[in-house]
């Protein structure tokens, strides 16, 4: 909301500048957006007269004028429809620097003809968006003088309103703010009635069913007849377009004026355009009306209208229609006061999508005493301007004036807000607010809120607004108490999250977040038996549904990245999966990618492309890092491994029936659907299905007791079916002595010629730690013999000799 | 004896004119073997007389001496030139690049949310999540948005397709709702910090669909807004590691909260560039105020025996702020280039004793 310093001192009585007033704004909660001082980029530019204006010799909407600063005349090609003799404005001459625009103004020739300097627009100034025609100054602007003096600019201050903030939609709601601060005293405001002459020949038609009289519990009206919708006066035009708006006309302006000045929208319809009475009702579905800015809006039948005997004329609180509003030639107006249902108009400016400032003020509040008010003192205001009678108001309904009576303990301030004010200071702040304050119970007050105030429930309310006014600055910090210990922050879970990161990062992976959506055509690729979760209002086609994996915007992500020429990617990604549209159905997922080449080509090493390996020893590493021992995880292939990777290259790490992670070579098919080349592998580890640490023992480790006894290593080669899973085999060497096996390594996979056909030599190395007593040569054939046993056993492995 | 000195001549000059091992080796036999001279010099003091037999003897010994040690040095030396030679030949170009090493690094978000985690641990908050997909009580209802308040409207909320009874669940525009939960859940005091993903319908320059927000809840029996403003204080002092930093609290709206603040800190703005600390500006980076007594009943906590402050932080916000990041946009677009260059090394753990930041 825009207003200038005069403005405000119209309703406030102070000497301040307008930097104490701006940080006052800010302190109590009206925040400086900003402060424009337009005349700084003005002071070049000049009043002039035109002096002549002829047409352009070879062009139709081009007037070649001669304009005068007095001492100089300059001729300006000009193509303003008001650019005429006599018309004073404002001149830029070569040299100066056009606000709009940043450009340096030239000296040029427009179809033929020189043009030495430029007549400019409101909107070519950064004054308003007034872009229709040169500004024309009053006559009394004196040619030759500094523009900005001419124009009456004055620095503009721009607040933001919070939407609670219904009281101060007004420049006379800011003023109160201030005054109530200490920034100086409220004037007083002429609404004293209008003594009407006439009885108004438009009355008001309430035309709501009982269960919607709230929808417009209040409708004031009246006639003024015999009026001039004339030019307004230059100050009005002023303070019009300092703060951006266009003057119209009269009528237009006073409407617009009021509806800044005191937050109060108002209406003038052009009587000779109406048919009958005028009221609230609402809309017929399929109803329709040519609304002022020219678009025609269907209505349903919760729009509330203004409508006349022929049918809608206003979209109420919103804007008015097209047909019945005033032009130059209105002499008569019926002028409307109304109060309109906040939400309604809300839902109708959103559903129509119409931006105004009316609807800005309705849907947020509109002081119900300002119905009556606001009609007399626009009523005023026109007849100053416009001439004319007015005739007795017509009313509808009534309004809904009590303010909210709260009861508020004064002590509270001190509680909530932490600082001590005395009884006094309090019941001064609410007063100066408008609130009528009873202390006669000295523990408990009665306050009543003034009727420009719509958001006051309760005491708490009030407690804001004597912090506010007395100003947060005047809050003494007080230090929060804290526990005597520091504990840690995040829980077991999230210390185990925070490691795995690390980890993978640590281990090359790049860390990145994507959308927790994607395409459902992406989603789909990923959905194995799950559920596909939609949005009902996504941001655009490709963002429509929840992921179902990590895996398809990292792949999509690698993808983008090869877009670049960085194919070699790996990335990973810490968030949740969605398996379906409720609260709590989602899953934290760790998971990466790897893509391309694994390591880049380099003299020393052999470059190789991105295997099943680096994406299973990633997941192992994540959940080795938060204490799982990996020794006992499974390995687990076939039907449990998603479809989404190679079948033959893929597999999920499993502790009994949880399924830890999957990992495996991305399918080709996949990537296609995601328009992602080749090769892919990835992970994902399902942190919330990781077994808990156990922490009951606190952080000291169990007890270090190294053997004393050589170890003993011993390799051995087998040969296996080709279909063998090698795991199953170490699995079985393990259990084949428990106590003893420290480790098994596997050296050798070897399939080929000197092998038979569908068989494959697999050699492993078996460290020994004895712990009662050094090996002897017997024990160690005993548990080479279990060993091949065990092999042979599970797998069907035999020695190779 | 001048035969014996003419030996030591001759043997010495053997010695130093062996120009390897073997030779070197072939010169010991040849002198001290079994069959070598000056063996069979000393067989030959058998047939002397005693007198002589012990001059030469001595002098033999001597001679037996002198040629050990001029083989073993020799032998030393031939060795250091062997290996001299050897290394010389093994010599290669250290200056070629080593194996390249993969080094990954954490999102700026990550690290953000730990920075802030840290500050707020002697402090005594605890870390709660919430889920991502909510029902509108927790989002809205119970955090004092009523129904078709224009600001639920500002919140652009992305919904999930209507159920059969009617309602449909959102993506969370906020953090709050995590409030929500911990206060049904848990009975005060409580002090936590929600940090997650949050989701609003809103795609331009500085707005995108999902973002991160680190919310904060205490809640006791007599905390107040001094307590509120120190805890703000520390936090942004401490998080922008700048000592002297100027921090303004301006009455604003938040329905969840009355009082409401919004909090500004200082900045210069000088040729483009944002600089936090003392200056001419202000710049605004958190909500925060007193939990609204609608919000505190909602959540089955007694207002008129607790209260207590909350406050919101959006984490892509100060991170920008802190690390000079331009565009929140880049932040999911998973570029290489920008997740090297604003990304943190998996060592750079941000704690209090160490510094926040390297």
């Amino acid at each position: 909301m825009k207003f200038t310093l005069s403005w405000l001192k119209d309703h406030l009585d102070t000497d301040a500048d307008v930097k104490t007033i701006s940080e006052t704004l800010t302190a109590v909660g009206l925040e400086v957006d900003g402060i424009e001082d337009p005349t700084a980029a003005l002071s070049a530019f000049v009043v002039a007269e035109i002096v002549s204006a002829e047409k352009h010799p070879d062009a139709d909407r081009l007037k070649l004028c001669q304009v005068s600063t007095g001492t100089e005349t300059f001729q300006v090609v000009c193509g303003a429809p008001n650019a005429r003799a006599g018309l004073k404005g404002v001149l830029a001459r070569p040299g100066d620097v056009i606000p709009a625009s940043g450009a340096v103004l030239k000296t040029g020739k427009i179809r033929g003809a020189e043009s030495q300097g430029m007549m400019c627009s409101a909107r070519e100034l950064k004054l308003g968006e007034d872009h229709e025609g040169i500004i024309e100054l009053g006559s009394d602007a004196v040619v030759g003088t500094p523009a900005a003096d001419a124009l009456a600019l004055e620095p503009v201050i721009d607040i933001a309103l919070t939407p609670n903030r219904v009281d101060a939609l007004g420049v006379r709601g800011v003023a109160r703010d201030l005054a109530a601060a200490g920034l100086g005293t409220m004037k007083l405001i002429d609404a004293a009635p209008v003594s009407g002459g006439f009885d108004s020949k438009t009355s008001v038609a309430m035309g709501l069913p009982d269960d919607k009289a709230h929808l417009c519990p209040h409708f004031v009206g009246r006639t003024i007849s015999g009026l001039t919708n004339c030019e307004s006066p230059q100050w009005l035009k002023d303070r019009l377009t300092a703060i951006g708006l266009r003057p119209v006309s009269a009528l237009v302006d006073v409407t617009q004026y009021i509806n800044i000045d005191l937050g109060r929208p108002l209406h003038a319809f052009d009587t000779a355009k109406l048919t009958g009475n005028v009221g609230p009702r609402l809309a017929a579905s399929g109803e329709k009306i040519l609304a002022l800015n020219g678009v025609e809006y269907e209505l349903t039948d919760a729009t509330l209208v203004v409508a006349d005997d022929s049918g809608p004329q206003a979209i109420a609180g919103v804007m008015g229609g097209k047909p019945s509003s005033c032009n130059e030639d209105t002499t008569e107006v019926f002028l409307e006061s109304a109060l309109f249902d906040a939400i309604t108009v809300a839902n109708t400016g959103r559903a129509l999508g119409i931006v105004s400032d009316a609807r800005y003020c309705f849907e947020r509040g509109v002081d119900p005493a300002s119905t009556l008010n606001g009609a007399e003192i626009a009523t005023r205001m026109i007849l100053d301007i416009c001439g004319g009678e007015a005739s007795h108001l017509v009313i509808g309904g009534a309004a809904p004036l009590a303010g909210d009576v709260v009861s508020f303990r004064p002590h509270r301030v001190a509680q909530l807000g932490g600082v001590l004010l005395s009884s006094a200071e309090i019941q001064g702040i609410l007063e100066r607010l408008g609130f009528h304050v009873d202390s006669a119970n000295s523990e408990t007050w009665t306050v009543q809120a003034p009727t420009w105030r719509r958001d006051v429930e309760g005491e708490h309310d009030l407690v804001e607004e004597v912090l506010r006014i007395n100003g947060y600055d005047e809050i003494p910090v007080e230090p929060l108490p804290r526990p005597p210990t520091t504990k840690p922050a995040f829980t077991d879970d999230q210390r185990g999250t925070r490691v795995v990161r690390r980890t993978l990062a640590g281990r090359g992976l790049f860390e990145t977040t994507t959308w927790s959506f994607l395409a459902s055509a992406h989603a789909d690729l990923f959905l194995g038996e799950g559920q596909l979760v939609t949005l009902q209002n996504p941001i655009s086609s490709d963002l429509d549904a929840m992921r179902p994996s990590l895996l398809p915007n990292l792949i999509a992500a690698a993808g983008r990245n090869a877009a670049r020429a960085m194919p070699d990617v790996a990335l990973f990604e810490i968030g949740p999966r969605f398996e379906g549209g409720g609260p709590g159905e989602q899953t934290l997922v760790a998971g990466g990618i790897r893509a391309g080449r694994s390591a880049p080509r380099h003299w020393n090493s052999q470059s190789v492309t991105v295997s099943v390996f680096e994406a299973k020893a990633d997941a192992i590493a994540a959940i080795r890092s938060v204490g799982v021992p990996t020794g006992r995880l499974q390995v687990v292939t076939g039907s449990k491994t998603p479809d989404w990777y190679h079948p033959g290259q893929s597999g999920t790490l499993c502790l009994g029936p949880n399924v830890l992670a999957e990992f495996g070579v991305l399918h080709p098919f996949t990537l296609k659907g995601l328009d992602v080349d080749g090769p892919v592998v990835g992970f994902e580890v399902f942190l919330d299905r990781l077994p808990k640490r156990k922490r009951k023992s606190g952080p000291a480790r169990s007890k270090f007791s190294p053997s004393s006894f050589q170890p003993v290593e011993r390799d051995f080669a087998f040969l296996l079916n080709d279909d063998v899973a090698v795991d199953d085999m170490i699995r079985a060497v393990i259990a084949a002595d428990k106590a003893l096996i420290a480790s098994v390594d596997l050296f050798d996979v070897y399939v080929g010629d000197k092998v038979e056909p569908g068989k494959k030599s697999v050699a492993l190395s078996v460290r020994l730690e004895p712990i009662e007593a050094t090996l002897t040569d017997k024990e160690i054939e005993d548990v080479s013999q279990r060993i091949v046993a065990a092999v042979d056993k599970a797998v069907g492995g035999q020695l190779r000799t | 004896m001048d035969q014996l000195e003419q030996l030591r001549e001759e043997l010495l000059a053997e010695v130093a004119n062996a120009s390897d091992s073997v030779s070197l080796d072939a010169v010991r036999v040849s002198a001290l073997g079994k069959k070598g001279r000056v063996t069979a010099m000393m067989k030959g003091l058998g047939g002397m007389d005693p007198e002589a037999r012990k001059a030469t003897g001595q002098a033999l010994n001597v001679l037996k001496g002198e040629i050990s040690n001029a083989l073993e040095a020799r032998k030393t030396l031939l060795e250091e030139n062997e290996i001299s030679v050897r290394l010389a030949e093994e010599t290669i170009d250290v200056s070629l690049p080593v194996r390249p090493e993969q080094e990954g690094l954490l999102h700026p978000i990550s690290q953000t949310i730990e920075e802030v985690a840290e500050i707020f641990a002697p402090m005594g908050f605890e870390v709660a999540e919430g889920p991502d997909i909510e029902d509108d009580f927790h989002n809205f209802t119970a955090l004092n948005f009523p129904p078709d308040h224009p600001a639920r409207e500002m919140h652009d909320t992305f919904f999930l397709p209507l159920k059969e009874d009617g309602t449909r669940h959102l993506l969370r525009t906020h953090t709050s709702p995590v409030q929500v939960r911990v206060m049904q859940n848990t009975k005060p005091p409580i002090r936590i910090l929600a940090p997650g993903r949050t989701y609003r319908c809103d795609y331009d320059i500085t707005h995108t669909p999902m973002f991160h927000q680190v919310e904060g809840l205490v809640i006791d029996k007599a905390v107040h807004m001094g307590h509120l403003k120190s805890c703000i204080i520390e936090f942004v002092k401490a998080y922008f590691e700048v000592e002297n930093l100027p921090i303004r609290f301006r009455p604003s709206y938040f329905p969840f909260t009355e009082p409401s603040a919004e909090v500004d800190i200082g900045c210069s703005r000088e040729n483009g560039e944002l600089k936090i600390g003392a200056g001419a500006d202000w710049l605004e980076i958190l909500g925060c105020g007193m939990v609204h007594p609608n919000v505190l009943r909602s959540s089955g906590i007694d207002p008129d025996e607790y209260q207590g402050f909350a406050f919101g932080l959006g984490v892509e916000r100060i991170a920008m702020l802190k690390y000079g990041i331009p565009d929140l946009r880049t932040f999911f677009d998973s570029d290489l280039r920008w997740l090297r260059h604003y990304g943190f090394a998996a060592l750079d753990v941000p704690t209090l004793a160490g510094g926040l930041s390297r």
